[in-house]
This record gives structure tokens, sequence and C-alpha cells, in this order.
């Protein structure tokens, strides 16, 4: 893995008061879901296994609703903006902007956002987009990326929001939890009455409706899509759906393996400006379908099962890996063993080799996974790809000198007998060593040493105890 | 050219051509359980109730109105133009607005009022939420801005839950530029896990089954 | 009378030969015939696991041609079993004889309590082992094999035996294979997260049927001064 990697890692281990916030708030997210499934949904299983089908489906023929989603878009008065990547995205919003004289953005939470880097890419042309979800909102003062899908300021105390409001909002220092949110509602109030445009993402896109779906719990998203005369939808290609029916399904699946909660306190289904007679809503809608490398990973029959991924973070709460090096020891925006496959997909494997083997591939996250997105595999892939790129380093050329070592050994029973006696004969006495002089300078055995005890091999295999015993 | 590039990308990703047609999805599931509205009006109250929310089943349109009158009572309110608000004389009640039909008016209505008063097109009686449908009746800042939210529904209106919704509303696009599923009063956790209510949306809501 | 043959798993051959024998034992009691393919080496798993596949698949080739006249294949170990029996497809996806080769290998091939349970039909194979026992899920066991009611069964019926499980029964002890060497921080973390919950039990050994997460876990108690022993579920099942 790359040193830095390595680093970030180190330091998230090496934060006790860190290590207890990662632990305690997803050991909390996953009681929540437990508690939400046991008993409560008793089509669990049958729900995911629809959820995979109808994405499978969907993905493979994205072309087609892609155009159906279009068509019916334009057909309730919105349009849609197609975007190659995050400057497109800019360019459109920036040209906007400056047709309608618009100065202040208010933006709801949108991790597609995120990837393309939206409010910095606006900010040097004296546009200001501000963050309404409350999570968001501390990290964009903050000037952090999230920790985590569904939770984003999860690292974050009182404390840090208390100082942090006290520096950027100039306010007395308030370590109470529930004024800090007052403090919030009042000053994000004010923007989304003044705001001209409102930015939101897309949980789903809805292709027989042209249709965006948002799932919040704090109403900033209705606002944001309510309040301005403009609402800009931006939205990854792999996020639509066949049917508005479909939703029965996935709403089901979302809240629950998100939040534990059978419905966020606000679904919205947006369907463009304002209509006929309706009093409020935005005079124009635009849905920015975004690709970003998307498109490439299509192109991958095993891998592109990574696009299926509804955002829910379940896979995050449940990652023991995750629990201990949390959000931002990953190199993109996207963590846990969701991003773990999404971003070698997106950046290639060099972008960071030893992140698709940052995993005991247990396979916790697959368990969980409402759309049935079988992680562990996709990562194994991932692993032979970037064997199979690697570049010429030591300590590479050294693992692939093993491996292939190892292939010769154990299709030579003999040899393979001769080894083992050979470190029977050579093996300290005890069963169980701290130190193992000279082969220590082997990185693995190093790295084993420097967390457990090392077992020694047996003084006799369980082949010649096979002998002894039949004799 | 954008639009080109992208969707030749896409069908070169997955080895389609313009205009191919595609295999049938995999069939809508939608069960709709049979439940007596006796039990769907309990059921919609308490999971209303279970959400901090405060709840009524009113016995009659007086009773409904009885109980906005006092919890209003000395605030200023704003309704929407619901004819199940004006059937319920709520439209009369002292410190209530309505019959607006200017967007910005209504909004600075909003953004003052104590209260917003709506009635809902459905109510999903397994999670106890309400569905509010964008419309000349039915404003969208109404249940949002205001900090507290009183909605008035008749029990007929009551629905089993999502797959009901789905099934007798299959495309709402086409009738609503906005549905919108509301559950419970606005929350957030974003701070250390610990839940506070009222963060942009109402922390405060009333649900009355009539 | 069944057939059985042993596949031992390198990590027991070399390392911790008595859980073998221990098999061998528990099964011969319980009236299989019972061999030991001379030539077996290992599975492929570690080269697989690694991103290694033409290497795994040579080593897969060697383990097709020492078992192919078996009648059953018992493994004492999860993660083996599930790559012979769910990976070994991955592996030979593009070599079609050796494909039919691993598929009519697939149902012969078990777990050693997944035998026990679902071929011999046996929970009560007359054991004894005095003590309080906590049992780990691993995780190829548990999430690819499905393996969870089998093992505490087995162990129900053990005379003697208290069994309590910990809170976090199913998560992870953070071996993974060359995970354990490649992020040994976040490994080790996860083994001393995981022998906390195991401590909290009271228990004095901790059974699984994987003994590559009993060498984890007990490398990380050994470390950590604790006095709790780790024993693979054969060992306590053949025990009198």
């Amino acid at each position: 893995m790359s040193v830095v990697f390595d680093e970030k890692i180190q330091q998230t281990l090496g934060n006790a008061n860190l290590q207890l916030a990662i632990y305690t708030s997803t050991g909390r997210l996953m009681d929540h879901r437990k508690k939400s499934l046991t008993g409560q949904l008793p089509e669990y299983q049958d729900l995911r296994t629809h959820a995979n089908a109808i994405k499978q489906h969907t993905i493979e023929n994205l072309d087609y609703y892609l155009e159906q989603l279009e068509v019916n878009v334009e057909a309730h008065g919105g349009k849609v903006v197609w975007c190659r990547n995050a400057q497109d995205v800019a360019d459109f919003v920036l040209q906007l902007a400056k047709d309608r004289g618009s100065r202040l953005i208010v933006k709801s939470k949108s991790m597609t956002t995120e990837e393309i880097d939206f409010n910095e890419r606006l900010e040097h042309h004296h546009l200001e987009s501000v963050e309404t979800d409350l999570g968001e909102y501390i990290l964009q003062l903050k000037h952090e990326r999230p920790y985590h899908i569904v939770a984003p300021a999860l690292h974050l105390t009182r404390y840090d929001v208390a100082n942090l409001f006290e520096k950027e909002l100039g306010v007395p220092n308030d370590t109470v939890i529930e004024n800090q949110t007052m403090l919030a509602r009042r000053v994000l109030r004010d923007k989304f009455l003044q705001a001209d445009i409102g930015v939101s993402g897309a949980n789903f896109l809805v292709a027989d409706s042209g249709a965006v779906v948002l799932v919040e719990n704090e109403g900033n998203a209705r606002l944001t899509t309510s309040a301005p005369k403009i609402h800009i939808a931006v939205a990854g290609i792999e996020k639509l759906i066949p049917r508005a029916q479909d939703l029965a399904t996935f709403l089901k699946l979302l809240g629950r393996s998100a939040t534990g909660q059978p419905l966020t306190v606000y679904t919205s289904f947006l369907s463009g400006p304002r209509r006929g007679e309706e009093v409020d809503g935005p005079d124009e809608f635009y849905l920015v379908l975004l690709d970003n490398g998307r498109t490439k990973v299509l192109a991958d029959e095993e891998k592109r099962q990574a696009l299926y991924c509804i955002r829910c973070g379940a896979c995050l709460n449940h990652c023991p890996v995750y629990r201990k090096i949390g959000g931002h020891s990953f190199p993109w925006v996207y963590s846990g063993p969701i991003g773990a496959i999404i971003t070698p997909q997106f950046m290639g494997t060099r972008h960071e080799p030893g992140l698709p083997f940052a995993s005991s591939l247990c396979g916790a996250c697959a368990e969980v996974c409402p759309v049935k997105i079988d992680i562990p595999q996709v990562l194994l892939d991932l692993r032979e790809d970037v064997v199979k790129a690697r570049t010429e380093d030591a300590s590479n050329q050294l693992e692939k000198f093993a491996f292939k070592m190892f292939a010769y050994a154990m299709t030579r029973p003999k040899l393979y007998r001769f080894a083992g006696k050979m470190a029977a004969k050579f093996a300290p006495r005890e069963p169980w060593v701290r130190h193992a002089p000279g082969l220590e300078l082997l990185p693995p055995v190093k790295g084993w040493l420097s967390q457990r005890d090392l077992p020694t091999p047996a003084a006799k295999s369980f082949r010649d105890l096979w002998k002894e015993r039949k004799g | 050219m954008q639009r080109e590039q992208m969707l030749r990308d896409v069908r070169q990703a997955l080895g389609r051509h313009p205009g191919q047609a595609i295999p049938a999805p995999p069939p809508v599931r939608l069960l709709v359980p049979d439940v007596p509205l006796k039990q769907r009006i309990d059921s919609m109250l308490e999971r209303v109730a279970a959400l901090a929310g405060k709840t009524l089943h009113a016995k009659s349109i007086g009773e409904a109105r009885e109980y906005v009158a006092s919890v209003i009572q000395g605030k200023t309110a704003v309704a929407s133009n619901a004819p199940f608000l004006r059937d319920c004389g709520i439209t009369e009640l002292p410190g209530v607005r309505s019959g607006f039909t200017d967007r910005d008016e209504l909004r600075a209505l909003c953004a003052t009022c104590n209260y917003g008063i709506s009635s809902a097109d459905y109510g999903l009686s397994d999670t106890g939420s309400l569905v509010m449908i964008s419309s000349r009746e039915e404003a969208r800042l109404v249940s949002l801005l205001p900090p507290a939210h009183i909605a008035i529904i008749p029990a007929s209106k009551l629905l089993t839950g999502l797959d009901e919704l789905y099934s007798i509303l299959p495309r709402p696009a086409e009738q609503t530029s906005s549905m919108v599923l509301i559950t419970g009063p606005s929350r957030t956790a974003d701070i250390e896990q610990i839940l506070v209510r009222g963060v942009h949306g109402p922390g405060e809501i009333h649900v009355i089954v009539v | 009378m069944p057939r059985v043959s042993l596949f031992v798993t390198c990590v027991i051959d070399q390392l911790f030969p008595k859980v073998g024998i221990a098999m061998a034992d528990v099964l011969e009691r319980a009236g299989c015939a019972v061999d030991f393919p001379e030539d077996q080496t290992c599975c492929g798993q570690p080269a697989f696991n690694s991103g290694y596949r033409d290497e795994a698949r040579t080593v897969a080739r060697h383990f097709l041609k020492v078992f192919h006249g078996s009648e059953y294949i018992v493994v004492p170990s999860g993660s083996c079993t599930s790559m012979v029996s769910h990976h070994f497809a991955d592996i030979f996806a593009d070599y079609p004889s050796e494909l039919a080769a691993a598929h009519a290998l697939e149902p012969k091939v078990y777990e050693f309590s997944s035998f026990l349970t679902q071929v011999l039909k046996v929970d009560d194979v007359g054991a004894r082992f005095d003590g309080i026992v906590t049992y780990h899920d691993s995780c190829h066991a548990l999430r690819e094999l499905k393996i969870k009611d089998g093992p505490r069964q087995l162990l129900s019926k053990v005379k003697g035996l208290e069994l309590r499980e910990m809170d976090i029964a199913q998560e992870c002890c953070g071996f993974g294979g060359t995970f354990s060497v490649k992020f040994p921080e976040v490994s080790g973390g996860m083994a001393r997260t995981k022998i906390e919950s195991i401590q909290k039990t009271g228990a004095s050994t901790v059974v699984s049927i994987d003994s590559s997460c009993l060498m984890q876990l007990r490398g990380a108690l050994s470390r950590a001064g604790l006095p709790i022993t780790t024993l693979h579920l054969a060992e306590v099942l053949a025990s009198r």
C-alpha cells in the first residue's frame, strides 16, 4: 500500500477517542438496522433479491432507461444536462448562474457532488454554495470530507462543533447539541430563503416518471428543492430504476439498512418544475446526469455490480476494518467496503494498490447489502487486477517470487514434505514465540510478530503422527 | 454532443446498439394486505405517536376543530387550501390565514407563522406517513417552513402502506411535480448521534384522523 | 460405511497436527473408514486471496488430482472447504475439463462439523470436556457455508462442557490470510477487540472450526498474557 494510506491508518488507530467514536456510532447504526428488521420485515430477503434483479436489469440496459428518463423529464417541463465529468457540471452551473444573475446556492447532501468537488469548483467564481445538511454544513466550515456516507460528522464531538462555530460564526462557545443544531437551523433558514438555486443529489432516478427521489430526515432537501426558483439535481447515471412502483421495494430496504427507519422522515418524489396551479415549487428544473468514469465501470461484467449501490452505508457499519480505520483513511470520497470496490474502478488500481487488500474478506458487508452486491468477490477480482498491473518494485518482486515458489512446492509433495521437515527441525522448541531471530527480516514475519505471538512448526507433522497412529 | 458521446459510451460498455429492445424487466412487486379500517386508524396513530408526534382520533369534524383551536390558541397559523380544512372549519379559527395562491406571499407567511395546517392526500398506516401531493390545494411550504405542522385527514384516506400507494398511484409524476411522504417530525443525529428534532422541517407534528 | 478422505490443510499439517488426528479419531468412532491421500498439500487459497490466480490454479489442479477418487473429503477448516466448494469454479472458469472435475468434487467436500451433522446425522459423539467454552464463528464457514448451528449443537452434547456466547461471536477475528501481515495493526486491533469479548464470557477456552482463526486468536491471547486456550472443535469432540 502507499505510504499515505498506511500513515492515515496508523493515525486513526492511534487516536483512542476517534476509535471510540467510530466504534460506538457504527455499533449503534448496526443495532438500529437489526431492530428494524428482526420480526419487522419478513420479506426482507425477497426484497433484496428483487432489488438486485432490478438493478442488474437496469444497469445492463442503461442506455434504454436513460433515454426514457430524458423523455419523461422533458415531458414534465424539465431539462436533462448530460455531463461527462466534473468540469462539464461546473461549466453548466456557472453558465446558468451567470445567465440568471444567481449568487447563492443551497445544497442538500450528495456524495456525487463530493465526488466532483462541486463546492470547490464554484468557489473560485464568486458563487456561494452552502451545505444545508447539518453534518455537511459542519464539515464545510471545517473544510473536511464526509467521514461516513450517512453520518458525515461521525468523527466530531460537540466540543469540536462548539469550537468550530465559535471560530467560523463568531458565536459564544456552546457545547449543548440542541443549541448548536438550532443555531445551524437559523443560519441556514436565511440561506434557504435567499438562495437563487437549490442543488440536490438523487437517491433514485425514476425512468418512467422522469423523477428524482430524495430521502432525508432533516427537511433540508425539501427546502433546497422547494424554496429557490431553480432546482438542479446532480446524479450519477447508475441511480436509475425503471418504474415508480419499484420504489415500494427500494424504499423499504434503504431506510432500514441505513438507519433502522422503515421510512426516513421525508421522502420526496420530484418531477420537474411546478405545474399548472401548484402554488409553490421551482420554476426551472435541471437534471444533471453524470458519467465521470461510470461508463468505464459499466464495461466490466463482473465488477459493475458496484454500481447497484443505493448508498445506505450498511457495509461501512458492519465492516470490522472500517470500524478500525474510519472514513478518512480511504483515498477517495467513498469509504468502507463500497469505497474499496468503487475507487479502484474509477481511479485505476494504481491509485491505491493496497486498497483491495485492506479487507479480511469476512463477508459481513455482502450479508447486509440491500442490493446484494458481492463485495468480497469484486475485491478478489480487483486483487487479481492489482497483481497483473503491478509495478516492479522490490517488495512486489519478492511477493511474486514467493507465490511462484508456493505453487512450485505445493505441487511437488516430496518437496513440500521435505520443506516441512526442515522447518520443524530448525524451529524453536516453544510452540508460541515472541521473537524469531533472522526470520524477522521477512516483512510478513515482522508484521505478524508486531501484534501477536507466532506459532512454531510442530516437531511431528500430521503425516508423521498419522504413520504412528496406523503402525 | 455530450449526450451523444455519453450514450455511445454506455452502449459500447454494454455491447448494445441504438434502438435495441430490452428484455422484460423483473415484474413489479406490490403486495397489498387486507387491513380493516379500524386497524389502519390505530396503526397510523400508533406509529405517529412512536415518532413523538401528537395524535388524535377525532370522532367528528367538530372534535377536530376544537383540538386545533386549543393547540394554536394565541398563535399564528397558515392553512393550505385543502377543501377538507374548510369543511372542518379550520380556516375560520382565530389566527388562521389561508386561501393563498401567490407563491411569494405564501412563503413569507409560512416563514413567520407558528403553525402550518394542511390536510393530506393519503396516509400510510404501517409507517404513520402523510402523503402530500403538491397542487392548488396543498402547497409544499405549509408543511415545511413553520416550526409546527398540523395535518387533518379523513380516515377513508388511510392506505395500508407503500405497496397500496403505488398500486393506486403508479405514476405520481403525471399528477404533480412533488409528492412527499412525511413520517414524523424533522430530526437529525449528526452530532455525536444525539437525536435533535426540528432541524429544518417542523419539530412538532400533530396528526388528526377524522 | 462411509469412506472419508482427510484433507487436513497445510496449516494443520505443519502447525497443529493434533487437530487432524482428533478429527480422524472422531470420524472413525462415528463409523467411517478414514484414509489420508499422501500427496495432498494445499487448496491454493493463500495465492487466490492475494490475487495470484494462475498460481492458485496450479495448486488447485494438484488438489483435483489427489482427491478425484474420494467418496467424501472432510476438512477441518471452513475457509479451505469454501475455497474448494465455492471458488474452484472461479479459478477454472475458462478451463472446461477441470471445471467439470471441480463441479464433480463440490458435493463431496464437507467441512468437518457439517459432515457430522448433515451426512452422518449425529450430534452426540460421546465426548467429554470439562470447562467453560465460547465459540467463534469463522467468517467463511458462517457466511459462505452457512455453518452456525451445527457446531453449537455438537458442543451442547459434550458432557461437562458449558457453552457461553460472546457478544460478538460473528465478528471477524482479523486473520484474513495475508491481510494479517499486510495490515498487521488493523488485524491486531480486530483480534484484540475479539479477545476482549472472549474475556467477558469467563470462558477458559475458545473453540472454532478454523485453525487459522485459532492461530490468530491464540497469538493475540498469548501476547496479552491471558490464560485462555484455543481448541479446534475436533479436539473437543475427540476428548473423553
